[in-house]
């Protein structure tokens, strides 16, 4: 209950010590004083649900801890090398680098390619915008649903679509094969996250000024001139942001394969998150071993972000 | 034959997005017009190809959903029997849409008023361990989902909190801070000091100042916080996946998700595209409704970058 009434307390406590109203503008720790007590629920929302959640978890990473039966004591490093033994351990963190590497590359490639064909305003523009938006605002859960129903055998128009065309023979299965189930999902993740990525780089080539093209145009610079030597150099910090976001959601990627395809066929597109629900809640229920495979998670992102960071900071540095 | 399609199909494009212009282009040489047209063709098969594969699930889902089809309660003619079914499952649709509604009506609530007093601390105060709590903040997004919600499990039963609608949306919230901490804090920002500091001088408490000089100039913010911390909550899967066991207690896409594996393996899949319709609808229309908003919040998160 204390959690829940935290927020609401704060303010009066805030505007509480009356004591000169003239002094009080200058008092640096009465200002000390009522700023903590704004940012009070601030600190206290990410002191017990974060902070705390990641003390844990370091400590349920060392400790023997059944989803059921709780702590039973410390028995480091027997999670870690249960975790890595873990028979999809290998194959999870294979798949999840593929997956991560062709969404990234799709969704960059596809995000610019949109940005720059809808980024002059107009009717038709705008409503292509608008159009290619409308299914970020879909949830990630909602929109792996809507496509489990599009790619089924049963109900699915695509298929029978292909078929009348005469491009196929016989029903097409989005997700009965590795490479098929891959491919749908990716195509899933593309249709829900191209719009996110055009608006960010959208945001990006509109940050551009524009008397840099024109000078370009002036020095009579071609398009492809103009593209690889003003707009992607001036994009550079919107790509790298994009990047980052994205390699980081396609490495924690979990609600498209849970709903789509469960980890098969076969175990072939099990991702490392789902490897982790795996192991706490179906089956082998062993949170113990669930934050180890979760802290080994958290390693390799920080490792990987701070990579990114370097490599795509380096070049203003000069 | 290309170009003879060229003439008769460009013309109804062209008519209706440049009114005003369209005198122009008459005194201009024909065959520059027809050449012109000619290379706009493609463009507009193109852009409408593209128009068409990012709407046509959407359009897709909400047809199916009421359309005849075998395995589901709509087998003859149109009608919403794949409705009823979602009504009736388990505890019934309106349990789930009710869970929902609660679990993003606090989420936003709490976020707005957290965020609020986050960003008024960060902005207009200077307090020992500002720039570290801010940090800590921003981390948040760097910390994977898996990795927070295995103790966040562990941590909520030991709060009492196990199985609870305001557990989840507590979690949810903590979420959303990163982005909405951000986001109140340019919002604050970009108000003239001068503005509460005058308050501040005739009188007004700090939380006076909040209240009525400070909260109207900030509320655009407040409607791209409350917008994002709605559309997240109330399509959030994987917490509820989690942080929920009672199927009761379940959100509307955790719901949906769970009745595809009813009845001896045999997915409805009426009965799914109606509940994709349900989840879906609320989201697009808000989206189009504060479209402005929504891309707003891009522009803030783009400026960290």
């Amino acid at each position: 209950m204390s959690v829940q009434q935290a927020p609401v307390i704060p303010p009066p406590a805030g505007g509480l010590p009356p004591r000169s109203r003239a002094r009080r503008l200058r008092s640096s720790r009465g200002a000390a004083l009522r700023g903590w007590a704004y940012a009070a629920p601030t600190a206290l929302f990410v002191l017990v649900f974060f902070v705390l959640p990641i003390l844990l978890v370091g400590q349920m990473s060392v400790s023997d801890w059944p989803l059921l039966a709780g702590n039973r004591g410390f028995n480091a490093p027997d999670n870690f090398r249960d975790a890595v033994d873990n028979r999809f351990f290998w194959d999870s963190v294979v798949f999840t680098l593929t997956y991560t590497v062709i969404a990234t590359v799709l969704l960059i490639g596809l995000g610019l390619g949109l940005a720059l064909l809808v980024q002059e305003s107009g009717r038709w523009k705008g409503f292509l915008r608008t159009a290619i938006l409308v299914p970020s605002a879909l949830g990630l859960a909602s929109a792996s649903l809507l496509f489990y129903a599009l790619y089924s055998p049963q109900s699915g128009p695509i298929s029978p679509l292909l078929e009348a065309l005469g491009l196929v023979e016989g029903p097409v299965s989005f997700l009965g094969s590795p490479g098929a189930a891959l491919w749908s999902t990716v195509f899933l993740i593309v249709w829900r996250f191209a719009g996110f990525y055009m608006l960010l780089l959208l945001v990006g080539l509109q940050g551009i000024p524009h008397d840099v093209f024109e000078a370009a145009r002036m020095d009579g610079a071609n398009r492809r001139q103009t593209f690889a030597r003003i707009t992607l150099p001036l994009l550079r910090p919107s790509l790298a942001l994009c990047t980052i976001m994205c390699v980081t959601g396609s490495l924690l990627a979990f609600d498209q394969f849970y709903i789509l395809t469960k980890g098969g066929p076969d175990n072939s597109t099990i991702t490392v998150v789902q490897l982790i629900y795996n192991v706490a809640f179906q089956g082998q229920n062993d949170l113990g071993i669930a934050a180890a495979l979760s802290f080994i998670v958290l390693a390799a992102l920080v490792v990987i972000n701070v990579v990114q960071f370097r490599a795509m900071r380096a070049p203003e540095g000069k | 034959m290309t170009p003879a399609m060229t003439q008769t199909v460009t013309p109804q494009h062209e008519t209706p997005a440049s009114g005003p212009a369209q005198a122009r282009p008459r005194r201009r040489a024909p065959q520059t017009r027809i050449a012109g047209l000619a290379l706009r063709t493609p463009y507009w098969v193109f852009t409408g190809a593209l128009a068409v594969v990012f709407l046509f699930p959407l359009v897709w889902a909400g047809v199916a959903s009421v359309s005849p089809q075998p395995g589901s309660n709509q087998i003859n003619g149109w009608g919403l029997g794949n409705y009823v079914t979602l009504a009736g499952y388990q505890a019934g649709v309106w349990q789930y849409v009710a869970n929902s509604v609660v679990v993003s009506g606090l989420t936003v609530l709490f976020t707005l008023v957290v965020s609020l007093l986050g960003g008024y601390a960060f902005a207009r105060f200077r307090f020992p361990g500002r720039n570290v709590l801010f940090l800590v903040v921003l981390a948040i997004l760097m910390v994977p989902y898996a990795t927070l919600l295995i103790p966040l499990y562990v941590l909520l039963n030991s709060l009492g909190l196990q199985n609870s609608l305001l557990g989840l949306a507590l979690v949810l919230t903590m979420f959303q801070l990163p982005f909405a901490t951000f986001m109140m804090r340019i919002s604050f920002e970009s108000v003239p000091r001068e503005l509460d500091e005058a308050a501040l001088v005739d009188g007004c408490s700090s939380f006076g100042a909040l209240r009525r000089v400070l909260l109207p100039a900030v509320k655009p913010g407040l409607i791209t916080v409350g917008l994002f911390a709605f559309l997240a909550a109330w399509n959030d899967f994987v917490a509820p996946l989690i942080l929920i066991t009672d199927s009761a207690k379940a959100p509307l896409p955790l719901a949906v998700a769970n009745m595809r594996q009813q009845v001896m393996g045999v997915v409805d899949y009426g009965a799914t595209q109606a509940g994709v319709v349900v989840l879906a609808l609320p989201c697009v229309v808000l989206f189009l409704l504060l479209q402005r908003h929504y891309v707003q919040g891009f522009m803030t998160g783009a400026l960290k970058g």
